[in-house]
């Protein structure tokens, strides 16, 4: 076997060294509003005829990789295209609420491109790229125009045009939606463009199958290993260029709003294999999501923020009072967004609302079981709009959680707590989402790019679309045309070989353990240990105190785990297993990239950073970069590339939402 | 156009739809015939008579009603082989039954299979009964229609026999004229409400309407 | 709680299947259903026995990833997917029958897996609009009357989990077509394609070996997602139509 898990202790992992700041995100220079159009311009192109002898590997079918799939498809290319569940169309994206913002301005309400570049940047707490983020902003109208033509019925007014609402740190309303499931209807719009494709055999589908390993050949990625979820078979595929849209990796963290199967193994495996991983630790803990009821827990669900807009969020005044919410009499409650920020209330970004309901409930004043609470009412909503109005509104999601947690909110205040939710962080990307491992590209929540250290409501659906149907399939052609002859690659070239066995080795090692633990004991363990120590606020002492524990339960995993069955069937116990082998490496990057970065920004809170009302201090002089770490073993100490950040439009100052 | 539809399932539930339809209104004027046994033996065989004379002079004598006869057998056949041919796809889309077995839908639409092979075999033994007089109980006379229903209801199994299928052709139609109206595409979740009566309402007068004719032989009302 | 399971477990797709009994104690009237079978999948690799193997994603209702036949009903007791049932819908004590999707077109792959790709092919066969990425005109070119908005919504909330089909006794996926034919069919932006979709999707959904419609309502009464029976009276007419256009080009 030549698997040899290495086991290290921290000392070794966090003394990491600094090697060449990344100098050249290949973002054009001049006025930023015309960059976009430069690099299209610039890019070379592929003659349409050529086009079906290029192969593209797009691994994911959500937002990104189904949009990206069906439009490369269309252009021409050859697609192979991948997703563990038993249908693209079960992607997490299709669990997303709330909306996707566009700077459309149909509300006249001073909205505009600089006005969402500008929103975006600032919620990012300037810890985005300024060319990226314009170019997004851009796009955002262009993805209204395409997802309408598709047939995504959006919700609109009696007039029939499109309706829009406010969102959690912007003051214009560009949130377009389709009541709470808006995930689902854009996720249904690009699932029908791949599906045409995949009639047209354009895209060759292959459901029920996950990726294990990335195929580099002379420096370039050239295709993946992937598992046949059913037979076990492990495959490989080859191509010219590999696209990863694979999600967050906020299941690190066990309790998450992610699915149960979402997971960071391809992302994780292509680090593994030369690509950089930028901003591990920045997570985003969202304020709205429904406390857990105990130890059977095995994921959390998420209100959408929108209820913000009508929900008012409060807790007792008193610490330890436990009287039925309606009995508490409205001057001894306290609406503490709306004391603390009167000019966003109940609006403020997601960092800032998670960090406040944590704060009071540190403080005692939390609610429901175990204290872990906070109210979200909309009495007064009810009262200004009428029952009716409200459940129009909001309806599907008060069914949700009434039926979730036995509670009706139009009678008693919802119970809403923060949990991790979306990871901001991910594969490191230049300007045309191509990671440092030449021809693998990064889409989505997979790629670190364009939220800084928070991302703002209703924009993960906007990136994972501008990314899908307008930036990759432009700056893949270019890609594709400046490598026009790869030479093929078959199934007994050594490089290929080699990743097949190491990929064999791994499953075979974790079914030979036979010890006497559950894959699931482990992940429950690190996602406890990443939540205390690596969560909503984080200190040099925990982190450290996390750093040292990792590897212990990396190295009691592959002693005790227990998986039983074998390889050569559809084994659930496996596809765990194997995933969390990902999970309790990558979440030792994550601890370290925490604990370098003693600054507070965005998601990121360090509790030794901060104001001395207790508001994020960032320190722009010392931190205003990007971390991309590079892999150099497991549990040996990671390499940082810095990539700073200039910012010319928009000029960092300390957030303000008072 | 014909083949698009018996190759779909769609299609052939259409052709079901139509041919039932086709079937129920010639069973509304077939009970509103039945009905003049109540003035008199006159007044009915003089009724049968017309039946074959309708058309005259422009149509021989019984030819409309050998249209009217091949028309219905042509609904006949092809809401029984429609029937026939969806059931076994049916069955065959479904080989397996949980092992948890719970009551599924109304009575009505769980008999609409085995009601239409009663009703099939009742109609086989009509005719025989009162068209060509073969397995009639009594004597049959042909051309004194009143004198045969008489004799025919005088006889206990033909009133079990025939108060049993018009009681399977009220559920066949209150959940075939319903369902009819759907794979038509006439139903709607306003009109829902309305096309649920008149299915009850047209099962109810028709059962009544066909039982009427035994009950008044049984009862001697009609003699 | 304590309850007694009934599960179907089956090693894979050749293999014969057979009900298997377990009985789970500790269950909190807080957990999801799927939960309570987590707890019991971790106490059988501990034994060393293949925990049941069943499908999930999500867990919050949307994915349509789970598939369970629980006590004979799709989904179980409430209406809802699998994944947001409560064991507070069962009592202490309950013996609770679990199955597979049971329909031809729906072939068990393992335990309480099915393969549904059957869907997949029904929506390839035409529920789509082609609009190319790029092609779009400005999304407020073309208003939609807020009611045809509505409906289209209504329809394309769909999660495509299968209920339906499990809960037809003949197999049948006319409600999921249906769903997927009215919210393309409504739009204006449908329009092009209005006939050739039914058509090719009716063909399609024919040609997977689902069953035909007797109109049991069974599939409307386990939509999770409440999608109505008249649905399919709706598509039925939309067929109708097409197959008259057809006929007269």
């Amino acid at each position: 076997m030549t698997v040899h898990p290495n086991f290290s202790d921290s000392s070794r992992y966090a003394a990491y060294t600094t090697g060449e700041p990344i100098a050249d995100t290949k973002a054009p220079s001049g006025p930023v509003h015309e960059r976009w159009d430069r690099r299209r311009f610039e890019a070379k192109l592929v003659n349409p005829a050529n086009r079906r002898r290029h192969t593209v590997i797009v691994v994911g079918t959500g937002l990104a990789g189904g949009s990206a799939g069906a439009t490369l498809a269309e252009q021409g290319y050859k697609v192979i295209q991948f997703c563990y569940q038993d249908s693209p169309r079960r992607a997490h994206s299709i669990a997303a609420q709330g909306g996707i913002n566009a700077a459309k301005n149909y509300r006249n309400d001073g909205d505009s491109i600089q006005r969402l570049f500008y929103d975006t940047v600032k919620g990012g707490d300037f810890r985005a790229r300024e060319s990226n983020v314009h170019r997004l902003a851009q796009i955002s109208v262009e993805i209204i125009d395409q997802c309408v033509a598709q047939g995504v019925p959006f919700a609109r007014e009696y007039g029939g045009l499109l309706d829009t609402r406010s969102f959690g740190g912007v003051q214009v309303s560009r949130t377009f939606y389709a009541r709470g499931q808006t995930g689902q209807q854009l996720l249904l719009g690009a699932y029908q463009a791949l599906s045409r494709q995949i009639a047209a055999g354009n895209v060759e589908m292959h459901a029920r199958t996950e990726m294990l390993d990335l195929i580099v050949v002379d420096g370039r990625a050239r295709g993946i290993v992937a598992r046949d979820l059913v037979t076990g078979r492990i495959d490989t595929y080859v191509a010219d260029a590999v696209v990863l849209a694979t999600g967050g990796y906020g299941n690190v963290f066990y309790l998450s709003t992610n699915a149960m199967n979402s997971n960071a193994t391809a992302i994780w495996r292509a680090h593994r294999r030369g690509a950089y991983f930028g901003n591990p630790c920045f997570t985003q803990i969202h304020p709205t999501c429904i406390p857990r009821t105990g130890d059977h827990q095995s994921k959390l669900t998420l209100m959408s923020e929108s209820l913000r807009n009508d929900g008012r969020i409060w807790v007792p005044k008193a610490k330890g009072d436990h009287r039925p919410p309606n009995e508490i009499p409205e001057q001894e409650r306290d609406y503490y967004l709306e004391r603390l920020y009167p000019s966003f209330g109940n609006l403020v970004p997601r960092d800032i609302a998670s960090r406040a309901a944590k704060n009071v409930c540190d403080e005692g004043r939390g609610v429901g079981p175990g204290g872990q609470g906070v109210y979200l009412d909309f009495a007064d909503a009810i009262r200004r709009l009428g029952r009716k109005k409200v459940e129009e509104k909001y309806g599907n999601l008060f069914e949700m959680y009434e039926r979730i947690t036995a509670e009706n909110p139009y009678e008693v205040p919802m119970r809403i707590y923060p949990a991790v939710h979306y990871t901001m962080g991910g594969l490191w990307v230049d300007y045309d989402l191509q990671t440092t491992v030449p021809g693998l590209f990064a889409i989505g929540e997979a790629n670190f790019s364009d939220h800084g250290a928070n991302r703002l409501g209703a924009s993960a659906l906007m990136q994972g679309l501008a990314d899908g149907y307008f930036v990759l399939p432009a700056t893949l052609n270019d890609y594709l045309a400046r490598h026009p002859h790869s030479d093929a690659i078959g199934p007994d070239h050594p490089v290929v070989q080699e990743v097949v066995a190491e990929t064999e080795d791994r499953l075979n090692l974790l079914l030979a353990v036979d010890g006497d633990r559950t894959p699931d004991s482990f992940h429950r363990e690190i996602g406890e240990l990443m939540w205390e120590y690596c969560g909503m606020a984080r200190n040099e002492a925990g982190l450290r105190k996390a750093l040292e524990r990792i590897p212990q339960i990396r190295e009691e995993f592959w002693r005790r785990v227990k998986v039983p069955g074998t390889g050569e069937e559809l084994n659930q116990s496996l596809e765990k297993a194997n995933r969390i082998v990902d999970y309790l490496e990558l979440a030792e990057l994550m601890c370290l990239d925490a604990l370098h970065r003693t600054e507070s920004c965005g998601g990121h809170f360090r509790e030794e950073s901060q104001t001395p009302d207790g508001e994020a201090a960032r320190k722009d002089d010392a931190f205003s970069y990007v971390a991309a770490w590079e892999f150099t073993g497991t549990g040996s100490a990671p390499v940082l590339h810095k990539e700073d950040l200039v910012f010319e439009y928009v000029h960092p100052t300390q957030r303000s939402y008072a | 156009m014909a083949r698009t539809v018996w190759d779909s399932t769609v299609g052939k539930k259409a052709v079901m739809a139509v041919s039932g339809l086709i079937m129920l209104l010639y069973l509304i004027a077939h009970m509103i015939g039945n009905l003049k046994i109540f003035f008199g033996a006159g007044e009915f065989d003089h009724y049968a008579h017309w039946l074959r004379t309708v058309g005259e002079p422009f149509m021989h004598y019984e030819w409309t009603l050998w249209l009217i006869r091949v028309v219905l057998a042509a609904a006949v056949v092809a809401h029984a082989v429609s029937a026939y041919q969806l059931s076994r796809l049916d069955l065959r889309a479904r080989p397996r039954t949980y092992v948890h077995k719970r009551p599924r839908a109304g009575y009505a639409t769980r008999t609409m299979r085995w009601g239409g092979v009663i009703l099939g075999l009742f109609l086989v033994w009509h005719l025989l009964d009162l068209t060509a007089g073969t397995v009639h109980p009594g004597t049959f006379r042909p051309g004194h229609p009143y004198r045969n229903v008489v004799s025919d209801f005088s006889h206990w199994y033909s009133n079990v026999v025939y108060i049993a299928a018009m009681l399977a052709l009220g559920l066949h139609i209150r959940h075939g004229f319903w369902s009819a109206a759907q794979t038509l595409g006439a139903g709607s979740r306003t009109r829902d409400r309305a096309l649920k009566t008149v299915a009850n309402v047209l099962a109810l007068l028709l059962t009544a309407g066909f039982v009427a004719v035994p009950v008044g032989v049984m009862t001697g009302v009609v003699s | 709680m304590k309850l007694t399971l009934r599960v179907w477990r089956q090693k894979n797709a050749g293999a014969e299947g057979h009900m298997s009994t377990y009985e789970v104690d500790g269950i909190s009237p807080d957990m999801s259903f799927l939960e309570m079978l987590d707890t019991l999948n971790e106490r059988l690799i501990l034994q060393g026995e293949e925990p049941v193997a069943f499908d999930h994603d999500c867990r919050e209702g949307i994915c349509g990833a789970c598939s369970l036949v629980i006590n004979g009903e799709a989904h179980g007791p409430e209406r809802t997917t699998t994944c947001q049932l409560h064991m507070r819908s069962f009592e202490d004590g309950d013996v609770i029958d679990v199955e597979p999707w049971r329909a031809a077109a729906f072939p068990v792959i393992k335990d309480l897996v099915v393969d549904r790709s059957a869907f997949d092919r029904i929506i390839q066969a035409g529920g789509y609009i082609t609009a190319p990425t790029g092609s779009a005109p400005e999304a407020h070119a073309t208003p939609v009357p807020k009611a045809d908005a509505d409906y289209a919504f209504e329809h394309a909330e769909c999660i495509g989990c299968g209920a339906c089909v499990a809960a037809c006794p003949n197999g049948a996926a006319m409600l999921f077509t249906s769903a997927k034919v009215n919210h393309l069919n409504v739009l204006p932006q449908g329009a092009p394609e209005r006939e050739t979709r039914v058509l090719d999707m009716v063909a399609q959904m024919d040609a997977e070996g689902f069953g035909g419609c007797t109109l049991t309502g069974e599939c409307a009464t386990a939509c999770p997602k409440g999608i109505p029976l008249t649905s399919i009276t709706h598509m039925n007419k939309e067929w109708l139509r097409a197959t008259r256009k057809a006929a007269r080009r």
